[in-house]
């Protein structure tokens, strides 16, 4: 049997409950409903549990948990789990499917849940539709620009060190989502303002930043989401680890765009 | 002002800007009450001052009340949206892995602090109303510090003002860095920043509470 040497846990084969939120389709209700599993490895990731509960839910003949997942190594942003009350479980700075079992011990319960916001339908279990962010990219999360046939190399413009680098970490926000799910009022001004700041940064972006900080808050504020109180949750939960200073700068942006 | 107050980041903006407001009177407050420590005729001075000059009553006062007001209302549109940007809750929701009590708990240490300004103002600025304009007593620059002793010889209402300025810090632990984070301030100097407002948050309730129990000592003396 091995055990984490430092906890002193066995970290193989462990037996653990879930407790994962079924839901038949956007419109029923759901609830909470316990499996018990075995055979669980600390080197699996948190997916991969999911994977062989759901192969024994089929193979007894039930429907498997629906969850989203794509790329498996934290870059798509799919994966979104609020995993014991945290969105992407207890660990910091990595996404659900980044998460290894090594994190639980043998005998512990696991609740599992969608993010949860009124913005944030449940489409089915686990599955959320998270196309209210989309909305917000769509409404200007963009430069506008000519390409055809006419771009300018980007390193002609000398840009400075900082901005680029806070202009690149913000653009490495990749839309999970678990900054809405962690906040107390499932606020997106971590991620608009992520989209925000990426191009504000930037001269390429900062000719149309005040119609674009005004236009993407409008979005949020229509798809529902909630108004950020400033408890700091976002920036804790977030994979990318997004700074608060991003919400700071899109008030500013905002503020500066309303009185022109 | 209906209208730029529809964006979530100007409500924001407004909620810290009145916020900041209400930490500059209560330091102004602060500072009066602790001459009643000091000295009961300087108290009774300022007291005065405040209570007659026609600027601080005519202009300020009603500034700090729409400003209160404003402040508590805008808090609790505020929680009722956000609530309902959240119409089915978590089972687990584990909010102390990721962020402050304080910060999780606005809307309760502000429903303390509202109740404690109705007995605030049941105490002292109801009675002043009554005293000056409907009773229309003569002026008497000397009464000021009298009346505040009196109010401090009841030990419940001592205890009630102890425990709502321990709710007034929580709230002010947040709310004072809070509000700069609001405005747009964040930066290398934030830090330092936040550290004087905790220090803040923390001095001017405990100050308001040593203030509070010196008087309640001295009646029991
Ligand atoms: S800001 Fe962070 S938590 Fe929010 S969507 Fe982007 S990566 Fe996810
Ligand atoms: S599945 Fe792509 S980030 Fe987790």
């Amino acid at each position: 049997m091995r055990i984490n040497k430092s906890l002193n846990l066995q970290i193989e084969n462990m037996k653990l409950t879930l407790k994962i939120w079924r839901q038949e389709n956007a419109k029923a209700k759901g609830k909470m409903v316990d499996y018990i599993i075995d055979g669980i490895d600390g080197d699996m990731s948190f997916l991969e549990m999911l994977d062989v509960l759901n192969e024994d839910l089929v193979n007894k003949g039930e429907q498997p948990v629906e969850f989203d997942h794509d790329c498996r190594e934290g870059i798509c942003g799919a994966c979104s789990l609020q995993i014991n009350g945290e969105p992407h479980g207890p660990d910091k700075l990595i996404t659900t499917c980044q998460l290894h079992m090594r994190t639980f011990k043998d005998g512990d319960t696991i609740v599992i849940e969608p993010f949860r916001a009124t913005a944030f339908p449940v489409i089915k279990d686990l599955i959320v539709d998270r196309t209210s962010f989309d909305r917000i990219q769509q409404a200007y999360g963009y430069v506008s620009v000519n390409t055809s046939g006419n771009t300018i190399d980007a390193n002609s413009i000398p840009i400075k060190k900082e901005n680029a680098d806070d202009s690149f970490n913000a653009a490495t926000c990749i839309g999970c989502g678990a900054c809405v799910a962690a906040c107390k009022n499932a606020s997106a001004m971590l991620f608009t303002s992520a989209k925000v700041s990426q191009f504000a940064l930037l001269p390429q972006g900062e000719v149309e930043a005040d119609r674009r900080v005004l236009a993407m808050v409008e979005q949020m504020d229509k798809e529902g989401f909630g108004n950020c109180t400033n408890t700091g949750a976002c920036e804790i939960e977030c994979p990318k680890g997004i700074s608060l200073e991003n919400i700071a700068r899109m008030n500013r942006e905002y503020l500066k765009a309303s009185v022109k | 002002m209906g209208g730029f107050l529809k964006s979530s980041v100007a409500r924001k903006f407004a909620m810290a800007l009145s916020g900041l407001f209400l930490v500059l009177f209560l330091a102004q407050h602060f500072t009066i009450n602790l001459t009643s420590v000091i000295s009961p005729d300087v108290f009774n001075e300022i007291s005065h001052f405040m209570g007659t000059n026609f600027l601080v009553q005519a202009l300020l006062q009603p500034i700090l009340i729409f400003g209160v007001c404003f402040h508590f209302i805008m808090g609790f549109v505020l929680e009722i949206r956000n609530r309902r940007s959240r119409s089915i809750n978590y089972v687990r929701f584990n909010g102390s892995a990721n962020s402050s009590w304080m910060s999780r708990n606005m809307i309760y240490s502000g429903l303390v602090i509202l109740a404690f300004l109705g007995l605030h103002f049941y105490d002292f600025w109801f009675p002043e109303i009554v005293h000056k304009y409907i009773q229309s007593h003569p002026e008497d620059a000397t009464r000021y510090y009298g009346e505040l002793v009196a109010k401090f010889e009841s030990p419940v209402r001592t205890g009630l003002y102890v425990l709502s300025f321990i709710f007034l810090m929580l709230h002010l632990i947040h709310g004072f860095s809070s509000s700069f984070q609001s405005v747009g301030f964040n930066n290398k100097y934030s830090k330092g920043l936040r550290g004087f407002t905790v220090a803040f948050a923390i001095v001017i309730p405990l100050g308001f509470i040593f203030i509070a129990l010196f008087h309640y000592i001295n009646n029991v003396q």
